[in-house]
Formats: C-alpha cells, sequence, structure tokens
C-alpha cells in the first residue's frame, strides 16, 4: 500500500511539474482514441435515419418491380405484379407505379434521373415525405431530397426532361429507394443511357409520365409492398426471387436491403476512419515515444535520486508507465465522448434521410476496445525508456551523463563531403538513430494520409470534368471525413516534428556549443540542428507517397486508381521537409544561440 | 611582437548581493610564441578570462585584441571565423564527440573550416603522428586513455594552425602519468613556437611556461617570468618520469 502510495505521490508531483508535456501526451493519445471511436461508432449507425425516414413515409417491407426484357419487343408486364397483392403476410400496398429513365435538364447539369408516376392522391404504402413544397400535380414534379440538393433545384424552378419543361413544385423524401446517388445500388431497370453518371429520383404524375414518347414501352412497374411480419422480408425477397428467375416474374427488394444499400456511403466513411485511426494511433505511438524518451533523458538525475534514496529499479519504471497509463485513461475517455458527439456530424445520413446517424451505437465492448487500445499506445511507446531508464546505473544516473551517442561510420564518411550545415545535421541525425525513424515514420503516415486525399480529389475531380455530372454527396463526404483525418494527422505530425526538435536540441546541446567553439557559426549550427529534422522528413514523404497510392487502393477496394498531377506529388515530397523546416526553426535558432561556454563547462566528458 | 592583448576586462555575474565578479580589470599581454600559465584556486575566474580570450563568452566591459583585431567588437559571424582560424581550444573535459574516430575528431575544426576532405584528413594524420597517436587514427574516444584523449584534444587544437592555443585545465582530469604525456606535447607546442595561454591550478604544469600569472577574486594578484619554463627539470622533482 505504502508502495502505491508512493507511486501515486511521484506521478501527481511529476504530472504538476510538467503540465504542458502531459497535455501534449493527452492531446495525441485522444486524437487517436477520437477517430477509433468515430470508427468504431459508425457500425450500424445507418439503420436509425433509414428507420426514421421509413416510418414517416409508410415505408414498404417489399418493392417489386418488373422490367422490359433483353429484347426491344418485351415489354414490361404490370399484371404480373397483381398477385404478389394478394400473398399471404401481404397486409398493405401500392401501386404499380411507371418507372422511366429519362435526362434531366437543370442549373447548367445534363444528368440522368429515375422519373416515377404516381397519383396526386397518398398511397397506402410509400408516401414520400414532403420537406418542401407541394406533392405533384399536372405538369409539375417532386425531387427526391438529396438530388435536388446536388442540383441545386428549389420548389419554383423549371428543369427540362426529355426536352419538356417541369415546374419543381415540392422536395421529399422516401424510403422505398436508396437516395440519390445511390438509387440504384439495389438495381435499376430502366436501360441506363446518355447522359452518363448516376441518376436521382423524381416524382411526377402517372399521366404526365405515360405521355412522355415511349414511356409506355420503356417503362418498368414498381410496387410497393407492406408485411404483417417486416423481419422476415429479406427471407420472403430472396425464396420468391430464387422461384422466379424469368425476365417477366417481379424482382423483389427488401427493406433490409434498401436500408444496406443508403449506409453505403457511411459504410466508406467508417473504413476511412478505421484506417485514419491507425494512422493517427501510429502517429500518437510515435509522439509518446519521443515524450517519454525525452522525458527520461531529462529525468536521469531524478532517476538517480529516486535509486540512491533506495527506490528499486523496477518502481523507477513503474512510476513512468503509471504516469502515461493515467493519461491514456483519461484521454481514451476524452476520445470517448468527443467520438460520441462527432459521429453524428461526420456521419449525416446526407439529405435523403430523416435525423441523424445515432449515436447509441457506442457499445460498452467498443468503449473498452477504445480504452485498451490508448493503453496500447502508451504502453508500447513507454516500456522502452522505462525500463532503460531503470537500468541506468545510479552513479551514471546523479552524474546525470548523457546516453552514449551511435556511431554511423557511413554517414560520418558521406557527411565530411557535405556543406557544413549538412556536415552537421547529418551527424546530428545520425547520433540517436531511433528517434530519426520515430521522425521519418511520423512524416510517412502523415505523408500517406495526404497522398490518400490527393487521390480521392483527383479521381473525383477527374469524374466531374470528364462527365460534367454531378457532384456525388457520398464522394464528397468521403473527402470530407479524409480531410479531417488528415488534419488531425498533420497536427499530430507537427506536434511530433516540434517533440523531436525539443528532445534533440536538449541531446544536441553539448556537440552544438563544442561545433561553434571549433568555429561553426551559430547559424550553421542552427540550420544544422534543421537539417537533422527536414532529412528524415525528406526520407518519410518519400517513402509515403507509395503508401499512399497502396492506403488508396486498399480503401477503394482494387477500382481503377486515378493519380494526382504529378506537380502535385513533387509539391508534398518537397513541401514537407520545408515546412518541418520551418516548424523546427525557431527551437534550432534558440538552440543555437546559446551561450557555449556554460554548455561546455557543465558537460562530462 | 603582442599577439593577444586584454585590457581592463570586466565580466560580472548575477546582480545585488548575488554579484560575482568573474574578471576584474584585468590586463594582459602575451607575445607571439610565449607560453603563460594562469594560475589560481577553483572559482578565482580563470577559466572565465580564457573563454574571454578566446571568443567563447563576451566582456562586460574592456577590451580584447588578438592579431590586431578587436575580438570584442566581433559579431556572432566574426567569433566564430575567430575560433575557426586564430583560436585552438584545449578543455578539462577533453571535449571529443564520442561518436566519431580519433582522426574524424581532429579533422573535424579543418571540415567546420570549409576545408576539402582530403586535406582535413591529411592534415589530421600529419597531426596524430606529431601528438604520437597514429596508431590510434580509427580508435574511438571510449578506447583511448586521459591521456590519449587530451593529446587528441591538443591536435584537434592545431588543426586549423591557430595563432594562439587556449588551454583550460588540461591536466585536470588525467593522473601523473598522464598528465606527463601533455606535459611533453605542450613543451613540443612551446620549443615549435605555438602561442599559448594554460590555465591552470597544478604548479607542475605552470612551471613550463614563460610566465606564470596569479589570479584570485577575479583579478591578478601575482606574475612570475620564468624565463622559457623549467619542463625538465620540475617533471624530475615532480616525481613526474618513471
Amino acid at each position: 500500500m505504502g508502495r502505491l502510495a508512493l507511486v501515486a505521490r511521484l506521478v501527481a508531483r511529476d504530472l504538476r511539474n510538467r503540465p504542458a508535456e502531459a497535455v501534449l501526451l493527452l492531446l495525441a493519445i485522444t486524437a487517436a482514441a477520437t477517430s477509433l471511436t468515430l470508427g468504431l461508432v459508425l457500425h450500424g449507425v445507418t439503420s436509425g435515419p433509414y428507420q426514421r425516414t421509413s416510418a414517416a413515409t409508410a415505408g414498404p417491407d417489399i418493392v417489386a418491380d418488373v422490367g422490359p426484357g433483353p429484347n426491344p419487343n418485351q415489354h414490361a408486364v404490370p399484371a404480373n405484379l397483381t398477385p404478389l397483392t394478394k400473398t399471404p403476410g401481404v397486409t398493405a400496398s401500392s401501386g404499380p407505379f411507371p418507372v422511366l429513365g429519362l435526362t434531366l435538364h437543370a442549373n447548367g447539369y445534363t444528368v440522368p434521373a429515375m422519373a416515377e408516376g404516381r397519383d396526386p392522391a397518398p398511397s397506402a404504402v410509400d408516401r414520400p415525405l414532403l420537406t418542401a413544397g407541394s406533392w405533384v400535380k399536372p405538369g409539375s414534379v417532386v425531387l427526391e431530397r438529396s438530388f435536388a440538393s446536388a442540383l441545386g433545384v428549389r420548389p419554383g424552378q423549371t428543369i427540362t426532361l426529355n426536352g419538356r419543361g417541369y415546374l419543381v413544385s415540392g422536395i421529399a423524401v422516401s424510403a422505398a429507394l436508396p437516395p440519390y446517388p445511390l438509387v440504384c445500388a439495389v438495381g435499376c431497370d430502366f436501360v441506363a443511357s446518355e447522359p452518363p453518371g448516376q441518376p436521382g429520383l423524381i416524382w411526377m404524375t402517372r399521366t404526365d409520365l405515360l405521355a412522355l414518347p415511349g414511356a409506355r414501352a420503356d417503362a418498368s412497374w414498381y410496387l410497393n409492398l407492406r408485411l404483417s411480419d417486416p423481419a422476415s422480408a429479406g427471407a420472403y425477397a430472396n425464396a420468391y426471387d430464387s422461384t422466379h428467375p424469368n425476365w417477366s416474374a417481379p424482382s423483389l427488394t427488401s427493406w433490409q436491403y434498401i436500408a444496406s444499400a443508403a449506409g453505403r456511403g457511411v459504410s466508406t466513411e467508417q473504413e476511412v476512419l478505421l484506417i485514419g485511426s491507425s494512422l493517427l494511433g501510429l502517429l500518437a505511438i510515435a509522439s509518446v515515444a519521443v515524450l517519454a524518451g525525452g522525458r527520461m533523458a531529462g529525468q536521469v538525475r531524478r532517476v538517480g535520486l529516486l535509486k540512491a534514496a533506495g527506490a528499486t529499479p523496477g518502481l523507477v519504471a513503474l512510476v513512468l508507465l503509471a504516469e502515461h497509463l493515467l493519461v491514456a485513461v483519461v484521454a481514451a475517455g476524452l476520445g470517448l465522448v468527443f467520438g460520441w458527439l462527432a459521429a453524428p456530424l461526420l456521419a449525416s445520413p446526407g439529405a435523403g434521410l430523416l435525423g441523424s446517424a445515432d449515436p447509441a451505437s457506442l457499445t460498452l465492448q467498443n468503449a473498452g476496445l477504445v480504452v485498451v487500445v490508448a493503453l496500447a499506445v502508451a504502453l508500447l511507446a513507454t516500456v522502452v525508456p522505462a525500463i532503460r531508464g531503470a537500468r541506468t546505473s545510479t552513479v551514471s544516473a546523479l552524474d546525470n551523463a548523457a546516453r552514449a551517442p551511435k556511431r554511423r561510420a557511413l554517414v560520418t564518411k558521406l557527411s565530411r563531403r557535405m556543406p557544413v550545415s549538412l556536415l552537421l545535421g547529418m551527424r546530428i541525425a545520425a547520433r540517436r538513430p531511433r528517434r530519426t525513424v520515430l521522425g521519418l515514420a511520423s512524416v510517412t503516415v502523415t505523408v500517406a494520409g495526404v497522398v490518400t486525399v490527393l487521390m480521392a480529389h483527383a479521381r473525383f475531380d477527374t469524374r466531374a470534368a470528364s462527365s460534367g455530372t454531378l457532384p456525388n454527396p457520398v464522394n464528397n463526404d468521403v473527402i470530407q471525413v479524409t480531410t479531417v483525418i488528415t488534419i488531425a494527422l498533420i497536427v499530430l505530425a507537427a506536434v511530433n516534428a516540434l517533440l523531436l526538435t525539443y528532445a534533440t536540441v536538449l541531446d544536441a546541446r553539448r556537440p552544438s556549443a563544442l561545433s561553434r567553439a571549433l568555429g561553426a557559426t551559430a547559424g550553421q549550427v542552427s540550420a544544422g540542428l534543421a537539417a537533422a529534422q527536414m532529412l528524415p522528413a525528406l526520407a518519410g514523404a518519400i517513402i509515403g507517397t507509395p503508401l499512399g497510392f497502396l492506403l488508396y487502393a486498399s480503401i477503394k477496394h482494387g477500382s481503377t486508381m486515378t493519380y494526382p498531377p504529378v506537380w502535385w506529388l513533387a509539391c508534398v515530397v518537397l513541401g514537407t521537409p520545408l515546412v518541418v523546416g520551418a516548424l523546427t526553426v525557431i527551437p534550432s535558432r534558440v538552440a543555437s544561440r546559446a551561450e557555449i561556454a556554460p554548455v561546455l563547462q557543465s558537460g562530462a566528458a | 611582437m603582442t599577439l593577444l592583448s586584454a585590457r581592463a576586462l570586466h565580466k560580472n555575474y548575477g546582480r545585488g548581493e548575488a554579484l560575482v565578479r568573474a574578471v576584474d580589470e584585468v590586463d594582459l599581454e602575451v607575445e607571439t610564441g610565449e607560453t603563460v600559465a594562469i594560475m589560481g584556486p577553483s572559482g578565482c575566474g580563470k577559466s572565465t578570462l580564457l573563454h574571454l580570450l578566446g571568443g567563447l563568452d563576451r566582456p562586460d566591459s574592456g577590451t580584447i585584441s588578438l592579431a590586431g583585431k578587436h575580438v570584442d567588437k566581433l559579431g556572432e559571424r566574426g567569433l566564430a571565423r575567430l575560433r575557426r582560424e586564430a583560436v585552438g581550444f584545449v578543455f578539462q573535459s577533453f571535449h571529443l564527440m564520442d561518436e566519431l574516430t580519433t582522426v574524424e575528431n581532429v579533422e573535424l575544426p579543418a571540415l567546420l573550416a570549409g576545408r576539402s576532405p582530403r586535406a582535413a584528413r591529411r592534415r589530421a594524420l600529419e597531426l596524430l603522428s606529431r601528438t604520437g597517436l597514429s596508431d590510434r587514427a580509427k580508435f574511438l574516444p571510449s578506447a583511448l586513455s586521459g591521456g590519449q584523449r587530451q593529446r587528441v584534444a591538443v591536435a584537434r587544437a592545431l588543426a586549423n594552425d591557430p595563432l594562439v592555443v587556449l588551454a583550460d585545465e588540461p591536466t585536470g582530469n588525467l593522473d601523473s602519468s598522464a598528465t606527463l604525456e601533455v606535459l611533453r606535447l605542450f613543451d613540443d607546442l612551446h620549443e615549435a613556437g605555438q602561442t599559448l595561454v594554460i590555465v591552470t591550478h597544478d604548479s607542475r604544469i605552470a612551471a613550463t611556461a614563460d610566465r606564470m600569472i596569479t589570479m584570485r577574486d577575479g583579478s591578478f594578484v601575482d606574475e612570475t617570468w620564468l624565463s622559457g619554463g623549467t619542463m625538465g627539470s620540475l617533471s624530475k622533482l615532480a616525481g613526474l618520469e618513471g
């Protein structure tokens, strides 16, 4: 008990004495925990908004459709849908409604649209909920909300369908089909023709639709069914489809399938968040490792005093571990709260569904996982410096002797041919290879994240530029989430760069002072200290670029890769060391202008 | 000819009651080729004076001139150039780079001065030969004895042919036999006409000098001319040999 009390007292005192380091540690682990929480919270988050929309619109449990056959003279037979309404278990129905693929022109966009012919009176099943304007009447149309949002169309505006003008009377949401751009994620019966792109859903009167040229021949027909047991809809649809394979028979889609398709956009975001949280976790490990290493280096004398006063090496290691684990638990708690609160913002269901992501999906299991990961990050990064500190001999610890630097003969040999600043930078970087590798890893992870965002931008920009189609809201959401993750990565990497510079500056005080005593200018030493950070940053940027390609490929599951312009990548690779240099310039300048004599007088041989 | 001179030199640390006059109204002139030993108890200001003379620190007042240049008026770049071209330092705790071999340590000032790697290496090997350490060129400092490390430090101080070598307690961390190694080296330098200013509290080192100055509480209190040094006889008297 006395031992525990001692550890608690030492931990509390150390945290109080070094609040800035404790806050940085907290920030690093909180960022990783928040991102992980977001990724986990988004599991199953999509069913909430869909079910709310379904309840508000009398959504169907089954959508049955018949479409034209493969030959031009094989028209859809809506009568084939009628027997379904009398099947046991079906309690209500609406339709069949004609559906036709059209070309919509509005606000400068020419895009495909899927028009459904409806009655002016409300249906028993699938009553699209108007969020603006009024329901269809002759000569007017209603647009599905996310489609209208992407087009920038409002009630009162006129749009063109297959060359005919229609007034937009309203905007509505429905649960009978996934929202734009995922309408065809459940399968589209109409023939996709020009223009290219994903269609959006519009409603017009049945009469208007069937009056369009070729409508009677090309139309598909949709029937909405309500079941007495909605949960059995998936099994019901599967059983029916497997026994009716021919083209003229209805094809059935369950509400579960539609809900899953509607959530596909969020599932990509979730994947991005999980990968992002892994990257942030790696950066957090690097941050904690640098902090722990730096703290141990700064506390060598304290460790000596503890040991001289009778503390065992185990106790010394325990104090540092306990301190970081305590911070990790607090960071995990903060990460859980931030992630839980931010999930609805990041995983918004889009304009096509009602409500927001359900924060209740944060389970005890997920919370436990976040805490375990946060503790693992702290443990992984602290254990080596803690053991090293504990093993330091008491006498050398009391002497505050610096850890012996590593010799890298090749670097020393190469650096002889370099200008003075680079000579100093290469040798400073080579003195502490583990720290240099941490800096390199930190930049590699960050650049991989940045390149992934550039890849996503390049892909979506290229698509938009080549097709002139609408911006895809799902893609925009993915880019938004990826950008948020990347900003978090950049912030953590910047914190890492500062921590590494701080640790390097402290560690290189004696060699820097000695170099100046031997004739190097303060500017050369300052540039050398910055170069010691910029060189691994350049290597990290070079390694991180192809890693970013791989990361993007893993998110997009092998779909066609669109590479960003070479000059974008060149800016990343060359700009990264410059940014790192800019971050390190102030601490390096301050350190290089320190008085020489006191450093040399205090330093041991 | 006067190579190094200081006039009315002052350097204080602290304020009010905590004020310490580390160097207080010091005047000094060192001739070319002369060896001057500055003696005194710990904390009397002799290391501070050496740092001021070599441009490692700046005086609060007074003037320092080295080969006609006013050291006290030089900017940061000028001081760096002075340390690179005109001054060689030898420290009590050697201050060798632990991760560099003997020859790499010795060539470092030449590389910092912008000499070609080949020329710097040639000069370093020449100096190691002169200090009797040719066979230790590829050793790390940790594999050398204290005396050998200090000889490496002296070789490094000579890398850029400095006008003056400033040595701060060069034998302070050495045993008797290592002290003798270093003494012999300084004697050789003296014979070769190298100007030396050595700060020490070891009278055996001071006895090798042309002139011995005693310092106390930041001021010179005594000055003794030794007419060319007494290295040979003193080392016998002090029991440093065999």
